[in-house]
């Protein structure tokens, strides 16, 4: 019989192996944005989040203040907080206060999606398994992009700067496909960035305000004009 | 990047991003129950990525026409709700081949 621990770690291979080629070009990008291997991998290793640690970059490059960089791992973590709240419900009684803390290290989009859809309550042995190979890669994909990354030929490491969004447009689509709900916040979200990023006017906003002003307004506009009903709310894609 | 820069953006990057996680787990063991904050933090995800997604993504390779080939490749798969790794290559390698052929 499987173990506990060895069923999680089979769920999280193919977590680990999207993980390890979008982190590679995560590693890439942070060397051309002129940060140390040792300093990509770091932050890999501390933050263990693709859409945070690529605005933490971008926010690091541009030299904006410490507040500016608190306000969007705020903005653009913050659906953690709903995962980790969700998560809280499904754990069995071997998940004591200091396992939690240590499993919401490791508490990403695509294990919150697993662990979700495991019948009735999940514990420990099977979280540790399923975040292990996750990190791993997400560390490994890292280091692996900022040590070859300059000897890749620059055709390669163009094409993979849209590793990362197309793993963004593959976490969106399938509900956005779902609910009508999800297509009209995404729209305006979408729209409102677009308009702020492209209009000279606005040219004043930086990229980390953009987005923190984006999913502020789609998201209260969408909770006031559209709630979801409580059975409207999947936890399997939140 | 120098270090006492880099460490000072690292320790609160890491720090918020840890602590968001970290206190619903360990701290709250109820239901939220405001039907307009449940609905807030549903839609804050996907607002999020599709803002961080677009525009940026128009200038993620190394010409326009790249990356609307590999924009278009990654919606194409992900409304037929094919997974991350598939997507992410996918569009990698439509921007790689139209790369060559329409160079910037």
């Amino acid at each position: 019989m499987l173990s506990d621990y060895g069923r999680g770690l089979r769920h999280g291979l193919p977590i680990a192996l999207g993980y390890v080629s979008v982190a590679f070009a995560f590693g890439i990008q942070a060397r051309s944005a002129g940060l140390s291997t040792l300093q990509a991998v770091l932050i890999s290793l501390l933050n263990v989040t693709s859409a945070g640690q690529l605005a933490g970059l971008t926010l690091m490059t541009a030299g904006a203040g410490l507040t500016e960089m608190v306000l969007t791992q705020l903005t653009i973590n913050l659906r953690y907080a709903l995962m980790s709240l969700s998560l809280g419900q499904k754990l069995d009684r071997s998940m004591t206060l200091v396992h939690r803390a240590l499993i919401a290290f490791c508490n990403t989009d695509e294990v919150f999606a697993v662990a979700s859809q495991q019948p009735g309550t999940v514990g420990r042995a099977y979280l540790y398994g399923l975040t292990n190979g996750p990190f791993v890669g997400w560390v490994l994909g890292t280091l692996l992009g900022a040590l070859a990354g300059g000897l890749l030929p620059k055709a390669l490491t163009d094409a993979l700067g849209i590793a990362i969004y197309g793993m963004f447009i593959a976490i969106v689509l399938p509900p956005l496909r779902r609910m009508r709900e999800v297509r009209a916040v995404v729209g305006v979200s979408v729209a409102l960035s677009c308009a702020l990023a492209l209009m000279p006017v606005f040219s004043f906003v930086s990229d980390g305000f953009r987005i923190i002003i984006c999913a502020v307004v789609a998201s209260v506009l969408g909770a006031w004009l559209m709630p979801l009903r409580a059975e409207d709310a999947p936890k399997e894609d939140a | 990047m120098d270090w006492p820069r880099f460490l000072t953006y690292l320790v609160v990057m890491a720090g918020v991003t840890y602590l968001i996680r970290m206190l619903p787990l360990v701290a709250v063991r109820g239901r939220v129950r405001s039907r307009f904050l449940q609905s807030f933090l549903y839609y804050v995800p996907y607002a999020v990525l599709g803002a961080m997604t677009f525009p940026a993504v128009f200038s993620s390779t190394g010409s326009l026409e790249a990356s609307l080939a590999g924009t278009a490749a990654a919606l194409a798969l992900g409304w037929m709700g094919k997974g991350l790794l598939t997507v992410a290559v996918a569009a990698c390698a439509v921007a790689l081949l139209v790369g060559f052929v329409a160079p910037a």
